[in-house]
């Protein structure tokens, strides 16, 4: 986020596009809320009627995969209507010409083709987020699980740019991210391409830095990413993987593909605190401690380092992870001796200024956003206040490309994934508490009334759903939630798991799945 | 700015301000049931009656504004006993079972029960009788414990934009109810069940597993999504019994369904506790061949006994055997034919260690997390 979750409630709009607020970030929607009480509008972009549209001023309930249709038609409105921010784009920004060419196609009428939204909502939005200045742009997997998820990523921070809803209070591109540590895992470097800090590895001063400090010579070649590695084990070139309180057999798209991948993996070791579905393929599993068990920090959404303490102990022979990966590392000859987490956290401040100025100490009451560069800094709640950290940025012109599966006549519906309010990713946490499980322990798939009437299907009727790579079977949920021709299915259930029937198709440059639309057929069971 | 005397002292306080708000600011303290500083005055409870010059009969702090040179005066022989006799009548028919209720000890009901001495009550008589029917895994409602403060009501619709409840009835039957008594249709955040003050609503998975004695309590972070709620975890004989989290954070004490219900993972009988190594050789041929025997691809078709699959190993055997598999790997193809996945599940500084163990000591850049998942 470049903005903080204290800031929506001072927005005059807040934007939500690809993201069902209410119920895979709760709270946030809360303050959601606690702004609309206040006197903000909310737009809402979403296939579904997600709940918090309810709340909401408009409604673009769009096709899936359209959203870069969507965004440039309201940035092309919003250009017509001279609602643009002439002095933001000439100080900041560049390729603006270029750009602007690049969306003249996009009219409300040529949008609403596209993506099935009237023209008149399309110019509505483009009116209200085009007027105001302090409007946010909230978006989640919605936007980025797409093979043009980067494409849509760009086409946001346009329409940012062009309205210089950008590096200032109240205003931002805002992506809520899912998992209490995602940002936290990225800024920690626990990606191929850069080090902690998102310091490149290609950078040859860069790469000195991190020699110097961690007393070894680091290789060169950029690395794998998740989807890559996966691939790169089923064409039997990744020999081995070291998995860490992750579950690709229920999170990858493709779950047939993904297990016989690791099936030919010649050793598989797997960290976790379970026997996940990823574990039961193991050759080594190691048992480790969950949040309760251990001290450090998480990072969540809005860049907050917040602390994270030991209440409990271990059960059986479980130990910190921490502990588990010095020892392994030692035993490949590469010692990592800390005396706690504390330590590790503050090396970590050495190797990236934007953490330098935070300590254990300093976050024991209250979290501090990064950057913190100093002791006495008191974190930096909204980001670029004082411009973009390279200087001006560029407009990227962004075409719209169809989704790499549509709907067919052998496959007419089209699939998309995510989370529920009750339940949590692959489940392994959720799906373990009894009283989550009584409520909400059941797979199902939303299907809408007209589509449920003609295929004859009756409520919580099980029927069977199924792709090009795979089937399930799973009680049918009759709502309008969805629209005709679009069916939702949640993806933390192992017994009708979403993910054996989903695409693994790519962003050709995040390398993040599709999985927001894939082609799939129903039929009723025999 | 508007200049009020409360007991004699005097504070300036922004236009709009209540009595209530301006005492505190004072530290004076009035007592209340109804009230909660992040939900609107309800002037419900009369507990927080105070005398204001000029004005024959005592008002409600929490709902009135000040105005400039207005005098306060929020302790006196008469008002105390108005808010004991008030207190009276609000107990005279809630079941006295203190000694076995789950609120007992963090009751603003009994508290105040306690410093205005009442052990006996001259209003008791008819009790309200209520059937415990809801079917809901989550929230206790226990009615007959309600003293119609509305905070829930409140709750629920100013904070968490969902109305599953309200006021029903009339007088001595007034209740507090879901849409035609029918089970709770909500989201189970359980904000009521923070802002309740008596024990009236409760977490069910929290009956009999302690109160307030014994109890340990630890202020964290919670895991679920990346929102970052703080949460305490209250901890007795090394077991989180319970969660909450305090207003004086920045989620304002409010949680999810997740935070706030979503613990009982940790103490799972399912948790691993030894290392494990696997004694079945791996054959992919094998899996595929059960699969379409199953007919469907299910995950958990894979995992059938853990003791066929697996056998129990030392520390340090599973390490050395890990270690040793790893370094002929990296011997035989190099160190790309390794990879790592770290977990956005993880602390930071695990994450900087995995990422640093499998750069240089494993000696690949690959390494990533779920962040594309």
């Amino acid at each position: 986020m470049t903005n903080t979750i204290r800031e929506i409630e001072g927005m005059e709009v807040i934007f939500i596009i690809g993201s069902n607020t209410k119920e895979t970030h709760p709270v946030i929607a809360n303050r959601m809320l606690k702004a609309v009480k206040k006197g903000a509008k909310i737009i809402i972009a979403d296939p579904r009627k997600v709940p918090l549209v309810r709340f909401s001023e408009i409604f673009l309930r769009l096709n899936p995969g359209t959203d870069v249709a969507l965004i440039n038609g309201i940035a092309h409105v919003i250009l017509k209507e001279g609602l643009n921010n002439r002095e933001f784009v000439i100080a900041r920004t560049d390729g603006f010409d270029k750009w602007k060419e690049s969306i003249e196609s996009f009219t409300p009428e040529n949008a609403s083709k596209i993506t099935g939204v009237p023209k008149e909502d399309i110019i509505k939005a483009a009116l209200l987020y085009g007027g105001s200045r302090k409007a946010g742009i909230f978006y989640t997997m919605g936007i980025t699980q797409h093979t043009h998820g980067t494409d849509n990523v760009n086409a946001i921070a346009n329409l940012a740019l062009l309205t210089g809803n950008i590096g200032k209070e109240h205003t931002g591109i805002n992506p809520l991210r899912g998992q209490n540590n995602v940002q936290g895992a990225c800024d920690a470097g626990c990606l191929p391409n850069v080090y902690p800090g998102y310091q490149r590895i290609d950078m040859p001063m860069v790469k000195k830095k991190f020699e110097e400090a961690w007393h070894a010579s680091l290789p060169d070649k950029e690395g794998l990413k998740s989807t890559e590695m996966i691939e790169s084990a089923s064409e039997g070139k990744l020999k081995a993987l070291y998995i860490m309180g992750e579950n690709p057999m229920l999170t990858d798209p493709n779950i047939e593909h993904t297990r016989k991948a690791l099936g030919k993996l010649d050793f598989l070791v797997v960290q976790d605190i379970f026997l996940t579905e990823t574990a039961a393929l193991a050759d080594v599993v190691l048992p480790a401690t969950c949040f309760a068990e251990k001290t450090g920090t998480f990072i969540n959404t809005e860049r907050k380092v917040q602390l994270v303490r030991k209440a409990v102990e271990p059960p059986g022979d479980a130990k910190e992870d921490m502990w588990i990966i010095s020892e392994l590392s030692a035993r490949m000859g590469h010692d990592m001796k800390y005396s706690s987490a504390e330590e590790v956290f503050e090396e970590l401040g050495n190797l990236w200024p934007a953490l330098s100025g935070i300590s254990y100490n300093r976050i024991r009451n209250h979290g501090i956003h990064w950057p913190c560069p100093t002791k006495d800094h008191p974190g930096t709640e909204y980001l670029y206040k004082a411009g973009f950290p390279r200087g001006r940025v560029s407009f990227t012109p962004v075409k719209y490309i169809p989704a790499a599966e549509p709907a067919d006549k052998d496959y007419p519906f089209v699939l998309t994934t995510g989370r529920n309010l009750f339940q949590y990713h692959s489940g392994s946490m959720t799906r373990r508490v009894a009283q989550i499980e009584a409520h909400a322990g059941e797979p199902y798939v939303e299907i809408n009334a007209e589509d449920a009437r003609k295929l004859g299907v009756k409520p919580d009727e099980k029927i069977k759903v199924s792709s090009r790579r795979g089937q399930i079977e799973i009680k049918a949920r009759i709502t309008d939630s969805v629209s005709e021709g679009i069916v939702f299915i949640p993806m933390h259930y192992k017994e009708a798991a979403a993910n054996v029937i989903t695409s693994d198709a790519l962003d050709p440059y995040a390398k993040t799945p599709e999985f927001k639309v894939c082609a799939v057929k129903i039929e009723k069971m025999v | 700015m508007v200049k009020v005397t409360i007991d004699s002292k005097t504070i300036e306080v922004a236009e709009g301000t209540t009595v209530l708000e301006a005492a505190r600011m004072l530290n004076i303290q009035i007592p209340t049931l109804c009230h909660h500083p992040k939900l609107t005055p309800f002037g419900g409870c009369r507990m927080c009656i105070v005398e204001v010059k000029g004005v024959p009969r005592p008002l409600t702090s929490c709902t009135t504004p000040v105005s400039e040179g207005m005098e306060v005066t929020t302790s006196s022989p008469e008002i105390e006993e108005l808010r004991k006799t008030v207190l009276e009548l609000i107990l005279s028919d809630h079941p006295n079972d203190c000694m076995i209720c789950e609120k007992a000890g963090d009751c603003t009901l009994q508290e105040l029960a306690y410093f205005y001495g009442i052990k006996e009550n001259r209003f008791a008589g008819e009790r309200r009788v209520y059937e415990k029917r809801d079917g809901n895994p989550f929230i206790e409602r226990d009615m007959e414990k309600c003293i119609l403060c509305g905070r829930c009501v409140k709750v629920c619709e100013e904070v968490q934009g969902v109305e599953a409840i309200d006021f029903t009835y009339r007088g001595f039957k007034s209740k507090i109810c879901p849409p035609f008594e029918k089970d709770l249709k909500c989201e189970f955040c359980g904000q009521c069940v923070a802002v309740c003050p008596t024990g009236a609503l409760t977490g069910k998975m929290w009956a009999l597993r302690g109160r307030q004695k014994d109890i340990k309590e630890v202020d964290t972070t919670c895991a679920y999504c990346g929102t970052g709620c703080n949460i305490t975890l209250h901890v007795r004989a090394n077991e989180v019994i319970r969660v909450t989290s305090k207003e004086d954070k920045w989620n304002e004490g409010w949680l999810c369904v997740k935070g706030r219900f979503g613990y009982t993972f940790i103490n799972s009988p399912d948790r691993l506790k030894k290392p494990l190594i696997r004694i079945e050789t791996k054959d992919e041929g094998r899996r595929t061949k059960d699969e379409k025997q199953e007919g469907i691809s299910r995950p958990s078709s894979l995992v059938p006994h853990l003791s066929s699959l697996f056998r129990e190993a030392t520390w340090d055997e599973a390490l050395d055997y890990t270690a040793q598999r790893l370094k002929e790997i990296k011997g035989k193809h190099g160190p790309d034919a390794i990879a790592g996945l770290s977990s956005a599940r993880c602390t930071t500084e695990e994450n900087y260690l995995f990422q640093k163990f499998v750069r240089a000591g494993l000696g690949t850049n690959n390494i990533d997390h779920c962040a594309r998942l």
